[in-house]
């Protein structure tokens, strides 16, 4: 297995299965972890850095979960295989930069990614397709149990796992679901939502794009805090709170399939007929026409297009993946390009 | 979209400030965005944001001795964590402890773990038989226990709400 080859599989977080997953498209959990003994990444040498992940390749390779994972040397990367691991989130874009001794390992179906040497010695994922966070909860139980066989992690009974930023400090876990919520966003309900979120100790972030942008409508609600609650309690509360967000997303869709019907309509068939005749088209706008459609499949106005496929083409769209379909790096002109002809033969 | 401010020129700088969770957006020209000034910064970095948080309490700063401190662990001093809002390594949290608390309240309004434990030996030493809990985890169980035995009564489930009640009696005289 190598990055090439991941560019033929669907990541199993998006395969549209999975509670909800019309609309809860895939949870992920985060662990922060370091090594007991062993300088924090920021302040480490080349020899801390090296034994970490001479460490942490001898723990992950001996867990059961981990089995046929592959491990990626991120000094030896082309800028668009980092790039291409940053789409996929696999990897965050701060372990795209500075790459000496820096490593991630890559879980059969992209479950399960292990990143070495970003802010902490190791941040454990498992991603899931819908609102699955138990299920990915057990996969990283079990992950970290296995890895603790072998590696002693710092941790103090006061404070709990100790990561280089005060904000992870505790469980060091980081829980998120990605919504698709474009019916809250055009009945004016987003700020609304996100002020009564903010309130409950979660985070609403825009999922694609930067900072609190939300290109499309999807969004990434997670828990904010990792200390005064255990990881049950924080995957519970989410849990509850991404339920709640989805109802209020379908109650949505119901007022504007309604009351709303031929402005929505209107829309989501221009998008289509956009998507399905561009011959030029750049990423951003690709995504707010995907997520029209996306919302159309949901109504119902939209028949025969497979919601999995969609989800896979909002990856495939993005510049690395272009290039690496292409076999060839592009400009950005080039890439608008071959973008439009992926999306009129796939739509 | 247009600039909110001059209303002339394509709004390319978008800002959302939440202010006592009012989320309020603002969409505007590079120029204007110049003329509001520079104190305005595209990214605020999570450092600069735990520099204000992590001052020192009062009583610290007004023993010098403790901003100079150094984690001999790593060479981490006081000022360089609040500078870059990191800790070098595992020793630094016993080096800082006291600077700590208040840090761990202001981030996740309490300095307490709640969560797992790693296995053995760590959790073997731990997790004794009779180990009391820690105060801050007992304050928290007999919150949620006197908020479950008001639900139970509310509910009228008396069976339920004597259980907690035995259990809440048994942890006020710990």
């Amino acid at each position: 297995m190598n990055i090439d080859n991941l560019i033929n599989q669907t990541s199993e977080w998006l395969k549209g299965a999975g509670a909800e997953s019309d609309i809860a498209i895939s949870s992920r959990i985060r662990l922060a972890r370091n090594i007991d003994g062993l300088t924090f990444v920021d302040w480490s040498d080349d020899k801390t850095k090296q034994q970490v992940i001479e460490l942490s390749k001898e723990a992950v390779f001996s867990s059961s979960c981990m089995k046929d994972a592959f491990y990626i040397d991120m000094s030896v990367l082309s800028p668009l295989d980092k790039q291409f691991l940053i789409e996929r989130h696999l990897i965050s874009r701060e372990h795209a930069i500075e790459t000496e001794r820096k490593a991630v390992f890559v879980g059969n179906g992209e479950i399960v990614s292990i990143m070495v040497n970003e802010e902490d010695h190791l941040r454990l994922q498992v991603m899931q397709s819908g609102i699955a966070l138990y299920d990915a909860w057990d996969i990283m139980i079990k992950l970290e149990k296995d890895l603790e066989r072998k590696i002693k992690f710092a941790f103090s009974d006061e404070w709990g796992y100790l990561t280089a930023c005060p904000t992870n400090t505790g469980t060091g876990l980081r829980a998120s679901v990605m919504m698709h919520l474009p019916a809250v966003v055009m009945t004016a309900q987003i700020n609304g939502l996100i002020k009564a979120v903010s309130k409950l100790g979660l985070t609403v972030r825009g999922f694609f794009g930067e900072g609190t942008e939300a290109v499309g409508n999807f969004f990434q609600v997670s828990n904010q805090v990792t200390m005064g609650h255990g990881e049950a309690q924080t995957i519970d509360n989410l849990t509850r709170i991404i339920k709640q967000i989805t109802a209020q997303e379908r109650g949505s869709r119901d007022f504007l399939r309604e009351k709303k019907r031929d402005v929505i309509e209107d829309k989501i068939s221009r998008a289509y007929a956009t998507l399905e005749s561009a011959h030029i088209i750049t990423s951003s706008e690709t995504i707010d026409l995907l997520s029209l459609v996306r919302l159309g499949i949901g109504l119902g106005m939209v028949k025969g297009l497979n919601r999995g496929k969609l989800n896979d083409l909002f990856i495939l769209i993005q510049p690395a993946h272009l290039q690496k379909l292409a076999g060839k790096e592009l400009s950005p002109s080039e890439r608008d390009i071959k973008r439009a002809e992926l999306i009129r033969s796939s739509i | 979209m247009l600039c909110d401010i001059c209303k002339k020129n394509e709004a390319t700088v978008h800002l959302t400030e939440v202010v006592n969770e009012d989320v309020s957006e603002l969409h505007i020209c590079q120029k204007c965005a110049r003329a509001k000034g520079a104190s305005m910064q595209q990214h605020f970095g999570i450092a600069e944001l735990l520099s204000g948080l992590a001052d020192l309490p009062v009583d610290m700063v007004s023993r010098k001795s403790h901003i100079s401190i150094k984690c001999p662990g790593c060479g981490m001093s006081y000022d360089n964590f609040k500078k870059m809002g990191r800790f070098g390594c595992a020793r630094c949290y016993d080096v800082f402890k006291r600077a700590l608390y208040p840090l761990f309240k202001k981030i996740h309004g309490t300095s307490c773990h709640t969560g797992k434990k790693p296995l053995a030996p760590i959790a073997a030493k731990t997790n004794k038989p009779g180990v009391p809990d820690k105060p801050c985890i007992v304050k928290d169980k007999l919150k949620d226990l006197k908020a479950g035995l008001l639900d139970a009564i509310k509910a009228e489930e008396f069976e339920q709400a004597a259980v907690l009640r035995d259990k809440i009696k048994s942890y006020e005289h710990r």
